[in-house]
C-alpha cells in the first residue's frame, strides 16, 4: 500500500518539479488602491492629459466619475476640454487613420487594458521606456519589446538607457536615468501608480461596489445556512 | 380557508394530475436514506442550470450577436446596464460551476456504479446532457467575441476539418463563411441561446422521469426496491425524498451560494480561469494571442488533442488528435458495459478498481493542468503518457473488474 | 421490518417556526435576487444619455413658427405665438375640457392660461393623449375639414382629437387630457433648455 501511495505521489508531483516561472522581465508590484479617491482623481487627470490625446476609454462615460467622488459639474470641469457633455463616452480626439499612420497600429482602447494586461505589467510597462534609436520611436520598452507607443512622460520621467550586465554568465538588463525629468524617481513612481490605479478603476467600474454587495450578501448566506441546518437536523430526527 | 383550498385541488386534480406527481416525484418518492456528500450535486446542477437560463435570457436582453458591436455590448452590460456586472458575472461563474458540478456528480457515479443496470439508460442520458453541455459552453464562449473567443473557436472548429472525406463541406457549414465571422457568431448565438437550452431542458427532464423509475443508486449500490415492508409496500430503506430530502439539499444550496457568491463577488475572473484575462481584448483576426487555452473544462481533452504527434494507421495525427478527443468523452457511455464486477459500490470493490480509479482521476487533473500550459516536449511526452492512463481506466475495465477481489455486498444499506 | 422514518414528530412548534422562518429567510433572499434583475431592465447609463436635456437657440423662431426638437425621442413642439393667437386662449375656455390646466400635465410654473413660462413661447410634448399619434399643427382659421369655429390648434389625424394654441384638449374627443408641457427653462433670454429645471438637476 506505502508503495502504491509514493507512486500516486510521484506521479502527481512530477509535472510539477518541472513548471518554472515564464522568463521574462519580473514585474514590479503596483502600488494600487481602488478605494483611495485622491489618487484616482489624479490618475484620471493624467490619463485625460496624455493618454486620451491618442486613446479612446470608449466604454467609460464622464459622469460615471462620481464612483470615484467626482460630481457631474467636478468631473466635467476636471476631464473636459473640447465641450462633451456629461453622459459622453470618453472618445479619443485621434482621427483612426492618422493614429494608423502615426504609430503603425491603431492605439488601443484603454477601457480595460488592465483587465487584460494587470496592473503589475502596466505599472513595470510605464516605467520601463528607454532611449534605443534603432526603433521607429526612438524608444524601446524592457516589458514590451519594440512597443509602437513613444515615451509619452518622457518629460516628467526623463530619459532611461539600457545597461546590459552580465552576472555569473547570465545576461542581466537593468535601466538607468541618464537625463533627469522634472519629476524625481519618487514622484514619477506615485505619478504612474495613480494612472495604473484609475486604469484598474475603469477597467471594472462597479468593482468596489461588487465587494462591498458581497459581503451583505455572504453576512445573510451564513445566517441562512444556520438556520437550515437546525430545519434539516429537525427533519431528520424522524430517520432512524 | 382550507375548505376552499382542498376543494381547488380536487378541481384541478380531476383536470391534471397535480397531486399525483408531487406524491410520485416528491412526497412518496422513497429516496436511500444513507446519501452522502456525493449526493448533492444532482439538485446542484439543476440550480445551476435554472441560474444560467434566467441570466441568460436577461443578458439576451442587451448582447449584440454581432462582431462588430458584441465585445461592446457585453461592456455596456458591465457598466451601462444597471447590475449588469452581477448578472454576467452569475452567468459567467455559474458556466465554469456547471462543470464542477457536473464532474463530481458524475465522478459519484463511477465511484459508486450508478451507471449499472437498471440505469442505463439514466446514464446514457446524463451522457447526452454532458454532451449538450459541452457544446453551450463552447458557443457561450465565443459570445464575448473578445480573442479568446474568437482563437479557441478557430482551433475547434479546425478540428472538424479533420474528418475525412465531409470535414471540409462540415467546417463550411459550421461556419456559414469562408473563415470564422459575423455569420459564424450570429448562428452561434442562435445555438447558445435556442437549440441547446430547449434540448437541454427536454434532456435534463427525461433525466430526471429516468431517475425517478428505476429510483436512485447510493453509496452502498444496494437495490433498496429489493427489500420491501410487506405491508407498507416502502422500500425499508427508503425515506420520502420531500421532505427529509428537500431539507437537506436546501443546506447543499446554501454552502454552494456561498462558494458561488463568493466568486461572483470577490474573484470573478477566477484568477483567469473563469474569465480569461486575454478575452479583454476585442477579437483580432490578424494575431494570435501569444498563448491560447481553452477555459479550465475542456483542458483535459485539449491536452489529447495535442497528445498525438505521430502518424500511424494511415491516419495523420491531426486527425488522431480528434478521434482520440472525441472517444475521451464518448468512451464514458460505455461504462455500464465495461464494468464486469459483481458489486457496483467503490465500498465493496477490490483495490485493482481503486487504484484504477485514482489513476483516472490523476490523469484527469495532470491532463487539465497540462492543456493550460503551452507545449513543449516535455509536456507532450507527459500528456502522451497520461492520455494511455485515462484510456486504460476504461479498456482494461472489462479485465480488472472481473479478477479483481471484492467483498461481499450487504442485504441493506449500511450508515 | 419496519420503515427507517417515522413521522411522530410532524409539525411540533419547533419545527413550524424553523419552516416558517425559513420560507420568509427564502423569500426575502427571493425578493433581493429579483432586484437587481427588475433594475437591469430600466433605462441605462446610454439612455439616459440619451435622454438627457437638451439645449435650444429659440433666436430665430420667428412669431407663429413651429420648431421641432427631439427629448428622449419624443418630438417637442417649441411654438412662437403672435398675439393673435394668443388672443384666441381665452375665447376656446368653454369648449375645452380642462381649461385651467388642473390636471397635472405640466410643471407648476406652467401652470397658467398659456401654459407656459414667457407667454407667447409654448414647450410642449408633440404627442396626444389619447393613443400617442402626433397631432398636426393647423394655424389656419376655418378651414374646410375642421369648421368655421376653428381658431388654429393641433388636429390629430388618428383620431380626430384637438387642442388649442397652448396644447388643451376639447372636451368630448377621444384625448382625455391635455398636452404634456416638460420641464425647462430659460439659461438666457433666447436659449432655453428642455427636459430639466436647470443644468444641474439634469
Amino acid at each position: 500500500m506505502m508503495k502504491l501511495r509514493t507512486f500516486l505521489f510521484i506521479l502527481c508531483m512530477a509535472p510539477l518539479t518541472v513548471f518554472a516561472a515564464p522568463p521574462g522581465m519580473p514585474l514590479d508590484e503596483a502600488p494600487i488602491n481602488t478605494k483611495d479617491n485622491e489618487s484616482l482623481q489624479r490618475g484620471a487627470e493624467s490619463f485625460v492629459n496624455y493618454c486620451l490625446t491618442c486613446h479612446a476609454a470608449s466604454y467609460m462615460r464622464y459622469n460615471r466619475h462620481r464612483d470615484i467622488g467626482l460630481s457631474e459639474p467636478e468631473a466635467l470641469a476636471l476631464l473636459v476640454k473640447t465641450g462633451q457633455k456629461a453622459g459622453d463616452l470618453m472618445f479619443t480626439a485621434m482621427d483612426k487613420k492618422e493614429g494608423e499612420e502615426w504609430f503603425g497600429v491603431l492605439p488601443p482602447d484603454l477601457s480595460v487594458i488592465a483587465r487584460s494586461h494587470g496592473a503589475d505589467w502596466l505599472y513595470t510597462y510605464l516605467r520601463a521606456f528607454y532611449r534605443d534609436s534603432s526603433t521607429v520611436p526612438g524608444w524601446n520598452n524592457l516589458v514590451f519589446d519594440r512597443a509602437a507607443m513613444p515615451h509619452v512622460l518622457y518629460e516628467l520621467q526623463g530619459e532611461q538607457k539600457l545597461v546590459v550586465e552580465t552576472i555569473g554568465g547570465e545576461e542581466v538588463q537593468s535601466l538607468e536615468l541618464v537625463k533627469a525629468g522634472t519629476m524625481t524617481v519618487g514622484e514619477y513612481d506615485q505619478y504612474v501608480a495613480d494612472l495604473v490605479n484609475y486604469l484598474v478603476y475603469i477597467g471594472e467600474p462597479a468593482a468596489n461596489d461588487r465587494k462591498r454587495i458581497g459581503m451583505y450578501v455572504l453576512i445573510f448566506l451564513f445566517g441562512m445556512l444556520g438556520l437550515t441546518i437546525a430545519l434539516k437536523r429537525e427533519y431528520w430526527r424522524d430517520i432512524h | 380557508m382550507s375548505k376552499g383550498l382542498n376543494a381547488l385541488r380536487e378541481w384541478i386534480d380531476a383536470r391534471f394530475p397535480m397531486t399525483s406527481n408531487w406524491e410520485a416525484h416528491l412526497s412518496k418518492y422513497y429516496a436511500p436514506k444513507n446519501f452522502n456528500f456525493w449526493y448533492y450535486f444532482g439538485s446542484l446542477a439543476l440550480l445551476v442550470l435554472v441560474n444560467q437560463i434566467l441570466t441568460g435570457i436577461f443578458l439576451t436582453m442587451n448582447y449584440k450577436p454581432d462582431a462588430t458591436l458584441a465585445f461592446a455590448s457585453v461592456e455596456y452590460i458591465m457598466r451601462d446596464v444597471d447590475y449588469g456586472w452581477l448578472i454576467r458575472y452569475m452567468h459567467s461563474t455559474g458556466a465554469s460551476m456547471f462543470f464542477v458540478v457536473v464532474y463530481l456528480h458524475m465522478f459519484r457515479g463511477m465511484m459508486y456504479g450508478s451507471y449499472r443496470k437498471p440505469r442505463e439508460l439514466l446514464w446514457l442520458i446524463g451522457m447526452a446532457i454532458f454532451f449538450v453541455l459541452m457544446s453551450l459552453a463552447f458557443t457561450g464562449y465565443i459570445l464575448p467575441w473578445g480573442q479568446m473567443s474568437y482563437w479557441g473557436a478557430q482551433v475547434i472548429v479546425s478540428m472538424f476539418g479533420a474528418i475525412p472525406v465531409v470535414g471540409d463541406s462540415l467546417t463550411l457549414l459550421l461556419l456559414g463563411d469562408f473563415n470564422l465571422s459575423d455569420a459564424t457568431l450570429n448562428r452561434f448565438f442562435a445555438y447558445h441561446v435556442v437549440t441547446l437550452p430547449l434540448l437541454m431542458i427536454v434532456l435534463v427532464f427525461v433525466h430526471i422521469l429516468a431517475l425517478h423509475e428505476v429510483g436512485s443508486n447510493n453509496p452502498d449500490g444496494v437495490e433498496i426496491k429489493a427489500n420491501k415492508n410487506p405491508e407498507t409496500k416502502i422500500p425499508v430503506d427508503g425515506i420520502p425524498f420531500h421532505p427529509y430530502y428537500s431539507v437537506k439539499d436546501i443546506v447543499g444550496v446554501i454552502v454552494f451560494l456561498i462558494v458561488f457568491c463568493t466568486i461572483v463577488f470577490f474573484a470573478p475572473e477566477f484568477g483567469g480561469y473563469f474569465l480569461e484575462h486575454n478575452n479583454f481584448i476585442p477579437a483580432n483576426t490578424l494575431q494570435t494571442p501569444d498563448h491560447i487555452a481553452p477555459v479550465w473544462y475542456f483542458t483535459p481533452y485539449y491536452s489529447m488533442l495535442r497528445a498525438v504527434t505521430v502518424n500511424f494507421l494511415w491516419i495523420d495525427a491531426k486527425l488522431w488528435g480528434v478521434i482520440l478527443m472525441g472517444a475521451a468523452v464518448v468512451i464514458f457511455a460505455f461504462l455500464p458495459w465495461l464494468d464486469r464486477s459483481p458489486v457496483k459500490s467503490i465500498r465493496y470493490k477490490g483495490p485493482i478498481f481503486k487504484f484504477a480509479l485514482t489513476m483516472f482521476v490523476i490523469s484527469f487533473f495532470v491532463l487539465g493542468y497540462l492543456g493550460m500550459k503551452a507545449p513543449t516536449p516535455l509536456y507532450t511526452l507527459l500528456a502522451q503518457i497520461f492520455t494511455v492512463v485515462y484510456f486504460a481506466f476504461f479498456i482494461l475495465m472489462p479485465w480488472y473488474s472481473k479478477i479483481d477481489k471484492t467483498k461481499p455486498e450487504p442485504k441493506r444499506v449500511t450508515k | 421490518m419496519a420503515d427507517s422514518f417515522s413521522i411522530e414528530n410532524e409539525m411540533n412548534g419547533r419545527r413550524r417556526f424553523l419552516v416558517a422562518a425559513t420560507s420568509v429567510a427564502g423569500g426575502i433572499a427571493g425578493a433581493a435576487v429579483a432586484t437587481p434583475f427588475l433594475l437591469s431592465m430600466m433605462p441605462s447609463e446610454r439612455a439616459k444619455a440619451a435622454g438627457a436635456p437638451v439645449e435650444v437657440d429659440i433666436e430665430k423662431l420667428e412669431p407663429g413658427m413651429l420648431l421641432m426638437v427631439e427629448w428622449r425621442g419624443r418630438v417637442v413642439w417649441i411654438l412662437n405665438r403672435t398675439p393673435e393667437m394668443l388672443a384666441t386662449l381665452a375665447k376656446l375656455e368653454g369648449e375645452l375640457a380642462d381649461p385651467n390646466s388642473e390636471r397635472d400635465q405640466q410643471p407648476d410654473y406652467a401652470q397658467n392660461q398659456t401654459r407656459s413660462i414667457k407667454p407667447e413661447i409654448l414647450v410642449a410634448v408633440g404627442l396626444c393623449t389619447h393613443l400617442g399619434c402626433s397631432p398636426v399643427f393647423r394655424k389656419e382659421i376655418a378651414p374646410e375639414d375642421l369648421g368655421p369655429d376653428w381658431l388654429g390648434g393641433f388636429f390629430c389625424p388618428c383620431h380626430g382629437s384637438k387642442f388649442d394654441l397652448a396644447g388643451r384638449v376639447y372636451s368630448n374627443l377621444p384625448a382625455p387630457t391635455n398636452m404634456v408641457v416638460p420641464p425647462h427653462t430659460y439659461l438666457t433670454d433666447t436659449r432655453l433648455l428642455v427636459g430639466a429645471e436647470s443644468k444641474e438637476s439634469a
